[in-house]
């Protein structure tokens, strides 16, 4: 069985700029893949790539074992929701979902049958008559997602989907995401920039970061044992420990990360160090830590003692909560 | 010291004093009057010069001449409307609107692709450049164009003169000799009237239609190819359903002046007449104002007719 997309050695430049470079990459068919990084990080462009609104400058690209380098986006099996949608604002929302099929010369009467039961899929039923422009926000990104999944897509592309929704909503359509990419069986590829939302939802992240891919895995891999400071940093803020600071903590000479939510605080024996902030974060409190000039972040579940501002204390971490990096991450 | 100037510094400041400040804060609180300050001499001039000499103009058109005395009699009647329909009248109502409409479907055609590059791809200075090369013309006097043009279109002009050189001439007078469209040259032909109107009111196309084409994103076109659409079905399904009302707001121009222009088909053309030449021979040398009225009514409603089926055809759901 052929990669659902395949990258090899994949560059695009813009000019002197490499939004990506030299990126290899395999989806596995089926996969809910996460592309993971900051803005500017060549994700997008990774999946515009695929979708066929970019050509590579360099590289190879397959989609299930054809190659898609010089195929028009219209001619490939694979289907986009975009950041801020893209709805025709002069179709109904049933012509928008329907438009896939109307391209390609599917009855009136099919075709409209077809988009209500996509509008039934994504809790939108009878939403068919009204116009985009008449639609809340999460409510596009429903007729988004329809109009894209009732083509029936090899690989559907989904461009920060939730970017423009609000926290509870966000929420709400992650989980009706994964549940929809069981349930239908099509490999998703998923760009985002928020850490939390990679690791809830997708089966396998590539952390991208200057056009390159830092690190692939699953998100206990790349949450647990990043390779790189940066991925460390990005994945759920971890203190990152330069090798000095970890061999003045007990360990090797390397570069290490250290969770926030790993470390305890007012042990008996342990590190000494002085509380520098303090903040309330609902769940948890994060205090920082100053530790000879460097600053340790501590994730204090509620109810535990807060210690002071200023306070001094002592922090220690069990063995396996200190993740080496080695001399060059 | 930034701690002091804070400390000097009331919460709210006084007035400005004089009657600039007074007039300031009189309008901040009555934004109302702001907008009717505004807009009341522009309403005025539309309402009562505009508006008002075109409801005189109806009125004359309803009217009728004594064919003896050459005398405006002011009784209402259908009589002169009577006359517009005669075979002569109707002609040239005919010749006009046919004209109207060619000359605003190929500037339409003409103008899509300037319109959409400008649109699209023209980006800084190329934009600069583009709005130059559309405005230029313009500032040359509309005068001075249509003479140039005559030269250009004479049977001994320039086109004739470069034609023989490439051996091309055989093609414009098989044209010429056509019916309808030809004549003796160019320049006498309803082919170089034509050819002057789309070259004169191009500008008048290209500007709406390329404000309306920056206005449609370009991530829809993504999308429709994403959907499946190659360019053709993307241009028939989205771009130009999006970009019709500027399509519609240019033809409403090139539509309206061609129908009114009397100028051009003057001095370049035939001889047959277009509504704006009887216009001006009925209300001046005829002295026939009543039938110049009913002339100048037929543009009216034929462009009233026009916007009300663009209207039923959805040209405006995209607004």
């Amino acid at each position: 069985m052929p990669y659902a997309v395949s990258f090899q050695q994949v560059s695009r430049h813009f000019g002197s700029v490499r939004a990506v470079d030299a990126v290899d990459l395999e989806i596995e068919p089926g996969e809910f893949f996460a592309m993971l990084g900051p803005s500017g990080s060549g994700k997008t462009t990774c999946l515009r790539l695929i979708a066929g609104f970019e050509q590579p400058t360099a590289g190879h690209i397959e989609i299930f074992g054809e190659t898609a380098e010089g195929v028009p986006p219209y001619r490939r099996n694979v289907n986009t929701v975009f950041q801020d949608y893209a709805l025709f604002p002069h179709l109904n929302v049933a012509d928008n979902v329907a438009y896939g099929q109307m391209i390609r010369g599917v009855g009136k009467a099919e075709r409209l049958r077809d988009a209500d039961a996509a509008l039934e899929m994504v809790k939108l039923p009878g939403y068919g008559e009204r116009k985009p422009g008449q639609l809340s926000g999460g409510q596009r990104q429903r007729v988004a997602l329809a109009r894209a999944l009732v083509n029936k897509p090899k690989v559907l592309l989904l461009d920060e989907p939730l970017g423009a929704l609000d926290l509870k909503l966000r929420e709400q359509m992650q989980e009706e995401l994964k549940v929809l990419q069981k349930a239908l069986g099509i490999t998703f590829v998923f760009v985002t920039h928020d850490q939390g939302e990679a690791l809830s939802m997708a089966d396998r992240i590539a952390v991208f970061n200057e056009g390159r891919i830092m690190q692939t895995g699953t998100p206990e891999e790349i949450y647990r044992r990043p390779k790189t400071r940066f991925v460390a940093d990005f994945v759920g803020s971890s203190n990152v420990l330069p090798p000095e600071l970890t061999r003045q903590l007990g360990g090797p000479a390397e570069w290490a990360s250290l969770r926030p939510e790993d470390i305890r605080l007012g042990t008996e024996a342990g590190h000494q160090a002085q509380v520098v902030g303090l903040s309330f974060l609902g769940s948890a409190t994060r205090v920082t830590l100053d530790v000879g000039g460097e600053k340790i972040n501590v994730l204090l579940p509620s109810g535990m003692p807060v210690p002071e501002q200023g306070e001094s204390v002592r922090f220690s971490w069990t063995d396996e909560a200190l993740h080496l990096m080695g001399t060059e991450a | 010291m930034s701690t002091a100037a804070t400390a000097q510094r009331s919460a709210i400041l006084p007035g400005r004093g004089g009657i600039g400040g007074a007039l300031s804060d009189a309008l901040w609180r009555k934004p109302g009057l702001l907008l009717f300050l505004m807009l009341t001499p522009p309403l005025l001039w539309l309402g009562v010069i505009y508006l008002g000499s075109l409801f005189a103009l109806l009125i004359q058109s309803f009217f009728s001449i004594d064919e003896f005395s050459g005398m405006v009699v002011r009784e209402f009647t259908f009589k002169t409307y009577g006359e517009l329909l005669r075979p002569s009248n109707l002609d040239i109502i005919v010749r006009t609107v046919t004209m109207a409409g060619l000359v605003t479907i190929a500037s339409a055609i003409i103008a899509f692709p300037i319109a959409y590059y400008a649109a699209r791809y023209a980006k800084g200075r190329w934009k600069a450049v583009f709005y130059l090369g559309v405005m230029l013309p313009l500032w040359s006097s509309y005068l001075v164009k249509v003479y140039a043009w005559k030269l250009i279109l004479a049977k001994e002009g320039i086109l004739t003169w470069v034609l023989e050189k490439l051996h091309l001439n055989f093609l414009v007078d098989g044209w010429l000799s056509l019916p309808v469209v030809g004549g003796n040259s160019l320049s006498v032909s309803p082919t170089g009237t034509f050819l002057v109107f789309v070259y004169v009111w191009l500008p008048f196309m290209i500007l709406p239609m390329q404000a309306a084409l920056e206005r449609v994103p370009g991530n829809l076109l993504e999308a429709s190819a994403d959907l499946g659409a190659s360019p053709g079905q993307t241009f028939r399904n989205v771009l130009l359903p999006l970009a019709l009302p500027g399509v519609i707001a240019g033809s409403i121009f090139t539509f309206s002046l061609t129908l009114g222009d009397y100028i051009i088909p003057q001095i370049i053309g035939t001889s047959h007449l277009f509504i704006g030449m009887a216009v001006y021979a009925h209300q001046g040398t005829a002295g026939n104002i009543p039938l110049a009225a009913a002339f100048t009514v037929v543009p009216v409603v034929i462009m009233g007719i026009y916007l009300w089926l663009a209207k039923r055809a959805g040209a405006f759901n995209a607004l």
